[in-house]
This record gives C-alpha cells, sequence and structure tokens, in this order.
C-alpha cells in the first residue's frame, strides 16, 4: 500500500479553509489524511517553501480533435495542463465534427484516458451542430458523459434556445455555458474598442457587446432558475450586471481568462496577431474592475482562455489571423505575477478560482483536499523564476505572446490521482 | 553617382531604416522629409529629371489592394532615382497558391532587394514586415491605420501654399474612422504646431481624437469660418457593414464642400482631397476643379515626397 506524504508545504484548501503549513498524507489514490507525521512506509515529498493546493481546473480549455489536430490534439493539451498544474480541463467543443453526439463525447474520454495525463471533463454543444438552431440532444449527451453544455466561442444568440437549454440542463442538474457577445456589435472586430484601436485603425470589439449579452443571458437564467455559467467576461460593465445579479441570487457564475491580467490594450500597437484574443486586452478600468469582480467574489472563476493555433495560421494579417493563444502553460504563472506578486489578491482566493470554485460550477467532485477525495494535487513554488520559452511548450501550438517573458510562480509538481504526472525540472 | 549639392545639407541626417508611420516620427524627421522633398521638386524641374543616386539599388512595390496614383507614384519615384522596380502583384503570386504573406516578402527578399513599398488592407503588415525582414520597408497605406507619405504630400502641398503650418487650422472632413490619410496627416500636422480639426458625422468620427489634442466637430458649417485648409476624404462605403448615415444625398447636403459653403470660408482657403474622390458626395466639381483646388498639386508633390523618402532610407541615411 503505497502512502505519500507532502510534507512541511504550505497547504491551502479553500473548501476546508485551510491555509497552513503542514505536512498532507496521500494512499490508494486518495487524500488520506492532513497533519500527519511521517513514518518509515511513507514515501516523502519535501515541500518546504512550496504551497500544496488542490488541483488546478480549468474550464475553459479549446480542444481542436478532432478536426483540427495541427492545433492541439487530446494527448497534447493534457500534458500541457500537467506542465502547467492542471489536475483536470474542461474540454469546450472547438472540434470538426462538433461533440453533439453521444459518440463524439465518448471519443473524448478515450483519447483522453490512452493520453492518460490528467482527468478530462467534456462539455457537449447546446446546439446541433453549434449552430445556434437547435438544442443538441442534451440527456443522450450527459448519459454519456457530459458535465455541462457550451457552444464554446460561438455564443448562443438566439434567446429562445439559451431560454430551451437553460431549462432544459435542470433536468440533468448540468450548467450552460456561454460566451456572452452580441456578435452584431463585434463583428470583424480585432481588438478592444478605445483610443488605442482608434489610433490604430483597427476595428473594434466594444465592450458593450459582451455586456448586452450578459444582462439578457442574465436574465434568462433567472428567468428558468437554470445555471448558467458566462465563460471569459472582460468588462466593467459586466462586472457590475454579475454583482447585482448576485445580489439577487441568480444562478449564475462566470470566469475571467488569466491573460486578461497581463496585459492592457495598448499591446496591441505591435499588431502582434498572438494578441488577438477573443475576448480581448482591454483598458485599464475594466481590468481594474475585473480585479475587484474577482477580489469580491463576483467572478467566480480564473481559467487559461486556452485557444491553441498553429503557427501558420497567424502567420498573417492581423484582420485575418484566427482569434486565440496557448494559455494552459502560462496561467499561473500570468495569475501570480500580475495578481499575487502585485498584492492585488492573496493565493486563497486564487485558489479558489482555479480549483474550488471551478468544480462547484461544473459539478464535479473535484477542487478539494479533504480526506477520501481523489488526490489531485498541485504544488507551486510561489517565487520561482522563470522565462517562458515556447519551444518548449508541451503544446502542439506556440502562438503565445509571453515567449521570453520573465514570469514569478509556477507549478512544481502535478499529483494525478495520487500519481506524479509532472514534475518541473527547470524546462 | 556623387550626392548632387542641393542634397549635401541632408546627408546623414536620416536614421530610420524604415518609414511605417507618421506617428512615432520627431517633428524634426518630418521636416528633414519635406526638406528633401521640396530640394528635389525645386532642383529637378518637378522632378521631370533622372538623378542616379539609387543606381543598383532594387525597389519592390508588394500590393495587396488597387492602387492607381500610389503605386505610379512610387514606382515612377524610384525609376527617377535610378532605382530597378518590381511590381508585384498579389492575385498573380504564389499567395494564390496558400503561401503565406511573410514567405512571399521573404523569397522576394531572397532576390538581393533593397526596398518594399507595401500597401495592404490590414493595419500592420508593414510593421511585420519591417520586424521579419532585412530591408526597408515603406509603409504605402495600411487599412485605415497611416499612410505616411499621403500625409508628407499633403502637409508639403499646405506648406508651399501657406508657408509655416504653425498656428494654422486644417479640417480634416468625412470618413475619419476608415481614413489612413487621416491618421497620418493628425500627428504630422500636430507636430508641425498646426490645430487639427475632424469633422464628419458622429458614426464617422469619434470624439476619441480630442485625447490626442484633435478638435472633433460635427457641424461644417460651424468650423468653417476658421479653417485655413479642408481636407475632403472620401467615405469608405466598401468599409462598412451598415451604412453610417441615412443617405449619400443627406450626407452630401450636410458635408459637401460646395459653392454655397464656399462662401462661408476665408477668402483664401485651400481645398484638398486624397483622392479618390466622389463627386458630389464629399464635394462639387466646380469646387474639385476651382481656384482653391490643390488637388493636383497634392498628386504631383506626391513624387518628390517618395523620392525624398526612397533616398532618404537608401543612400542619405546614417550609416
Amino acid at each position: 500500500m503505497l502512502k505519500t506524504l507532502i510534507q512541511n508545504g504550505r497547504v491551502i484548501d479553500p473548501s476546508q479553509n485551510i491555509d497552513r503549513v503542514t505536512n498532507l498524507l496521500i494512499e490508494e489514490g486518495r487524500i488520506a489524511a492532513i497533519d500527519v507525521d511521517p513514518q518509515s512506509d511513507m514515501k516523502v515529498i519535501d515541500a518546504t517553501g512550496k504551497l500544496v493546493v488542490p488541483g488546478l481546473i480549468d474550464l475553459h480549455v479549446q480542444i481542436r480533435e478532432p478536426g483540427f489536430e495541427e492545433d492541439e490534439t487530446i494527448e497534447s493539451a493534457t500534458y500541457a495542463a500537467l506542465a502547467g498544474g492542471f489536475t483536470s480541463i474542461a474540454a469546450i467543443s472547438e472540434t470538426n465534427p462538433p461533440v453533439d453526439s453521444a459518440a463524439a463525447v465518448i471519443y473524448l474520454g478515450r483519447q483522453a484516458s490512452e493520453a492518460d495525463h490528467c482527468n478530462v471533463f467534456p462539455v457537449a454543444c447546446v446546439s446541433s451542430g453549434r449552430q445556434g438552431e437547435e438544442m443538441a440532444e442534451i440527456g443522450i449527451l450527459h448519459n454519456a458523459g457530459a458535465i455541462a453544455f457550451s457552444d464554446g466561442q460561438r455564443p448562443v444568440s438566439n434567446p429562445e434556445l439559451l431560454r430551451r437549454a437553460l431549462e432544459y440542463t435542470l433536468m440533468f442538474g448540468r450548467p450552460v455555458l456561454n460566451r456572452p457577445e452580441m456578435v452584431e456589435l463585434s463583428r470583424d472586430g480585432v481588438m478592444h474598442d478605445g483610443s488605442v484601436s482608434t489610433v490604430l485603425g483597427l476595428a473594434p470589439m466594444p465592450a458593450e457587446a459582451e455586456d448586452v449579452m450578459a444582462a439578457r443571458d442574465i436574465r434568462i437564467c433567472e428567468a428558468t432558475g437554470g445555471k448558467l455559467h458566462l465563460l471569459a467576461i472582460s468588462c466593467s460593465g459586466t462586472v457590475d450586471i454579475l454583482r447585482r445579479a448576485k445580489v439577487r441570487s441568480v444562478g449564475v457564475t462566470a470566469s475571467i481568462c488569466a491573460y486578461q491580467f497581463a496585459l492592457t490594450d495598448d499591446a496591441m500597437r505591435g499588431f502582434h496577431t498572438s494578441l488577438k484574443l477573443n475576448p480581448p486586452l482591454r483598458s485599464r478600468d475594466h481590468i481594474d474592475a475585473c480585479i475587484a469582480g474577482l477580489k469580491d467574489g463576483t467572478i467566480d472563476v480564473i481559467t487559461s482562455g486556452h485557444a491553441p493555433r498553429s503557427s501558420e495560421k497567424k502567420m498573417c494579417a492581423i484582420t485575418e489571423a484566427p482569434f486565440g493563444m496557448v494559455g494552459l502553460e502560462t496561467a499561473l504563472g500570468l495569475i501570480s505575477t500580475h495578481l499575487i506578486h502585485t498584492g492585488h489578491v492573496d493565493w486563497p482566493t486564487v485558489i479558489r478560482a482555479m480549483s474550488t470554485n471551478v468544480a462547484q460550477v461544473l459539478g464535479v467532485e473535484k477542487g478539494t483536499l479533504q480526506p477520501g477525495a481523489d488526490a489531485d494535487v498541485t504544488l507551486i513554488d510561489p517565487d520561482a523564476r522563470w522565462t517562458v520559452d515556447t519551444s518548449s511548450f508541451r503544446s502542439k501550438s506556440f502562438n503565445s505572446p509571453f515567449g521570453g517573458v520573465e514570469l514569478t510562480g509556477r507549478a512544481v509538481e502535478t499529483i494525478v490521482g495520487g500519481v506524479t504526472k509532472f514534475r518541473y525540472d527547470g524546462n | 553617382m556623387e550626392t548632387p549639392g542641393f542634397l549635401e545639407p541632408f546627408v546623414g541626417r536620416w536614421t530610420k531604416r524604415h518609414l511605417l508611420d507618421l506617428e512615432s516620427l520627431t517633428s524634426d524627421e518630418i521636416t528633414l522629409l519635406l526638406d528633401v522633398a521640396q530640394a528635389f521638386k525645386e532642383s529637378t524641374q518637378d522632378c521631370r529629371h533622372k538623378l542616379p543616386l539609387l543606381t543598383g539599388h532594387t525597389s519592390v512595390n508588394l500590393f495587396f489592394e488597387d492602387s492607381t496614383r500610389t503605386r505610379t507614384s512610387f514606382s515612377l519615384a524610384a525609376r527617377r532615382l535610378g532605382a530597378d522596380v518590381i511590381e508585384f502583384s498579389a492575385s498573380s503570386s504564389s499567395l494564390s497558391k496558400g503561401e503565406t504573406l511573410l514567405d512571399t516578402a521573404k523569397t522576394i527578399q531572397s532576390m538581393c532587394i533593397d526596398t518594399l513599398v507595401c500597401r495592404h488592407r490590414a493595419p500592420g503588415i508593414p510593421q511585420m514586415l519591417a520586424e521579419n525582414m532585412d530591408v526597408s520597408v515603406i509603409n504605402a497605406g495600411d487599412g485605415p491605420h497611416e499612410h505616411p507619405t499621403q500625409g508628407l504630400l499633403d502637409i508639403l502641398t499646405i506648406r508651399q501654399h501657406r508657408g509655416d503650418l504653425s498656428g494654422k487650422t486644417v479640417a480634416m472632413v468625412g470618413d475619419i474612422a476608415h481614413s489612413r490619410t487621416a491618421r497620418s496627416n493628425i500627428w504630422g500636422l500636430q507636430k508641425l504646431g498646426a490645430h487639427v480639426i475632424v469633422c464628419g458625422p458622429s458614426t464617422l468620427v469619434s470624439r476619441r481624437w480630442e485625447e490626442f489634442g484633435v478638435e472633433v466637430s460635427h457641424d461644417l458649417d460651424t468650423i468653417l469660418p476658421r479653417c485655413d485648409v479642408l481636407n475632403l476624404l472620401r467615405i469608405q462605403f466598401e468599409r462598412q457593414y451598415t451604412r453610417p448615415f441615412p443617405s449619400v444625398r443627406e450626407y452630401a447636403l450636410l458635408y459637401a464642400m460646395d459653392q454655397k459653403r464656399m462662401q462661408r470660408a476665408k477668402p483664401d482657403i485651400l481645398i484638398m482631397a486624397p483622392g479618390p474622390i466622389n463627386r458630389g458626395v464629399e464635394i462639387t466639381p466646380e469646387v474639385a476643379d476651382g481656384e482653391h483646388s490643390v488637388i493636383l498639386h497634392q498628386v504631383n508633390n506626391g513624387l518628390a515626397v517618395r523620392m525624398a523618402a526612397m533616398w532618404l532610407l537608401g543612400a542619405g541615411r546614417a550609416r
């Protein structure tokens, strides 16, 4: 019977309000106990100076297989996840064919099992073919293993379809993840609508495109009593709308991409396609509002916003390039550097937003270090200084604007089901 | 060929490798470009004579968008400086076979060229080429971002007719939102001391320009009496999904420069347009062809400005 003791680390578990230096015992792939003294039959991992936290969960990972394997495969995405400290990812359908059939959900699970890296939770389409017209066979998809429903980057524009989906998923207790964007307001947009876009002549993506859609979605959610998660919010108006909705106890949660905290729209002055992101990099006032939202719990979840695109797809005009960047391997470092070391938020807030809350939103039994839980654990060195080297990414794609950037803080060991799946050795 | 005397004062004063925009240039750099253009103009009888200052140089016109005056102007400028010119057309290149823009550009570069003159419908392409290639890049218009030589030739035209720009009021009227001409003029004119007004429907003229010291107006008749120069910009219908004003007729009523409005203008007002002009929309024929119009002077100045830019980037640059 293998026992592993993670010794002398700062154990942070928001699910139990634990934040102290102690020892954590793993046994048979599960959390066995904390505050345990070492014994001779235990393998010991020295975690002095490290954080020991529930394995990080990414709620918003674009899986590109099947159909776009040149960008990413399930094997490469899950490997990249481990390197970023994620023990679980929710795979949101950006595939061709889309994940709108039981076979597609089962395929995702099978590929993830074969890769044997991190846990993969399939998120199936809300609408058939991701076309935004007819509801997908949500019951069948649920039975096949889908844990949530989303059309990914394509917002559910039809309000009736969203209403039906929120009502229908109630039967299964599963959330709908929707990206709030009124595409008629952001059509052909490349970047945040502000002074910088005015000067650069790049087509704008106004904040109102998000605010208006978020308000609509929340109102429909309130009317149905459904479980709605707003993906990748980025605007101060949306944070305000969400805050007021939460006061009314509407069943809505929201996430934000880690990259939002690292750069402002001013970075677009270089016209680099790696910065063409959706949602776009916003101006400082929006970022400050989002930080406030994260601190007061209005924003529940931080994601990596992992949207890999192969280099050849990005080697073109910024107006023609696809949106997206590789995010899994830099998310934690960006958050540590730009939110923790700047003093904006503390580690328990971040761990809550990157693990505990994510598990609750998805309705999965993860995100905790309670005895009996799966031993999914991430060890973080909060002070590790490292330089992002895109050539060493585990992801198949390299399109990150953070190549060559020095970050402080990163995952140094990722344990899934009691097994160390990744250990940082400086590469 | 040795540097002719009229260019001697300018040798070694230019330090940049590329000409991508006017926003990043200093007033001294802009003035230098204008002075060299003026020198070319005065010393070569309206640029009709060839000066073999760039013999052995090769300039490539890499145009991904239709163009008549700019492409011709750059070609002529290069030839009059003795450079070889290659005309590149996107539709008949390997781009149509799926090659990336950068690979195409690097293929051309490997043929030992010196200058790339690039026009593209997307902002930032000239900058991307400048960052990734080992040649001088001149931006000949990148989407709605900038068109620096157009800005320079506009400013040169004003300077020739009105002297020092300091304290002059220059209004640009029309589709500021989609105008690369406006985005170059704004920086260039302000750096030389002019007061800049952008005027047009609120859907095409953003209040955000006020952050950069530009006056914003939606009422041409109000600002007209204060203007020394009026630069009338084309409405770029091809860049818009929904029409930014109810009808062309209404636009013309509110913003077209016609004889009636000329009565409200200063008696020596300069009328400019970067072209192509839509007669009857931004400007009526009698104003376009009238005594205040310097539209054809602008085109002529384009040649001198492009000769100046090519010479400074090629032979006149500090090494």
